[in-house]
């Protein structure tokens, strides 16, 4: 279901839990899926060996993935015109991530009523791990 | 990535990128649910456009044939001379939507540099990120979707606390 413009208020909030317990396997999918196949996110060896890291972590794109869930389970399904992020942590197995979305504006685009969010992604240690923004379609 | 790569957009590579993404909204992969849908027929997640990366014939993430491949076989990486950094990190992606994107679409798929700027880091040291611009556009030439990405490379891995 589509949210309405009616039923809505600035600061309002919407939030989920995208992922628990995060799994090499899904790391694994998402490269399969996306095509993405930078050992980083499915080669331990390779990831602490050479990369210097202490073991794979998920793609950026993973968490923006996990997170439009969020988004898309909120605004209702085809209603995103805008949606964008950045990765201020990086993301690993193991972790636990809860997506937020806060109304921050309701206004008028191209003849549409349209909400505008505020986006953030945290793990289970509070730490966010995405920040954005998105523009969504909205009822009247 | 290519300056212009072919996207065919198909319902099977959509149902597993939304499993991949634990997404498993039916809209995602049932065609009978999708009908009776406002959109009236399977979309595709909104982050979905980046699986261009399967289609581009270039791709340096991608191990391709007779070639060395820099991760791990029989030693920590398949390079001889390994390269210094590990490679770009996604720093910020931008997507915005003309429509929605839908199995049967055949995109042709644009990529233009963008800014490049640097900053420093405590955590990773000299930052420099470079934005690419992408133009996703259908079999009729309409736009259908605009995305923005930035990478950035790092003087040394992300120190974590």
């Amino acid at each position: 279901m589509a949210l309405s413009a009616s039923k809505i208020k600035v600061g309002d909030t919407h939030e989920e839990v995208v992922i628990e317990d995060l799994s090499r396997t899904q790391l694994v999918m998402y490269a399969g899926t996306s095509g993405d196949y930078n050992p980083l996110h499915s080669d331990d060896l390779y990831t602490k060996e050479i990369a210097g890291y202490p073991g794979v972590f998920a793609h950026g794109m993973l968490s923006m993935g996990l997170t439009g869930k969020m988004l898309t389970n909120y605004v209702g399904d085809g209603r995103l015109k805008k949606y964008g992020v950045r990765f201020t942590n990086q993301v690993w197995p193991g972790d636990s991530l809860t997506a937020k979305a806060t109304v921050v504006d309701i206004r008028e685009e191209d003849g549409d009523k349209v909400v505008d969010l505020e986006l953030a992604t945290v793990n289970q240690d509070g730490k966010t791990v995405v920040t954005g923004t998105a523009t969504a379609r909205v009822d009247a | 990535m290519a300056d212009e790569v072919k996207f065919p957009v198909e319902a099977t590579h959509i149902m597993m990128f939304a499993r991949s993404v634990a997404d498993d909204n039916p809209i995602y992969y049932d065609e009978e649910y999708a009908k009776t849908t406002e959109v009236g027929h399977i979309i595709a997640p909104p982050t979905f456009p980046r699986a261009v990366a399967q289609f581009d014939p270039d791709y340096f993430l991608r191990p391709k044939v007779g070639q060395k491949w820099f991760g791990s076989g029989k030693n920590a990486t398949g390079l001889t001379e390994p390269a210094k950094s590990s490679g770009g990190l996604h720093a910020e992606q931008h997507f915005e939507y003309h429509r929605q994107p839908k199995p049967g679409d055949v995109y042709t798929v644009t990529t233009k540099p963008g800014k490049t700027w640097e900053k420093t880091s405590a955590r990773a040291g000299k930052l420099t990120f470079t934005e690419t611009i992408q133009e996703y556009r259908d079999q009729n030439g309409e736009l259908v979707v605009t995305s923005r990405g930035v990478g950035v490379k790092t003087e040394r891995p992300v120190e974590q606390k």
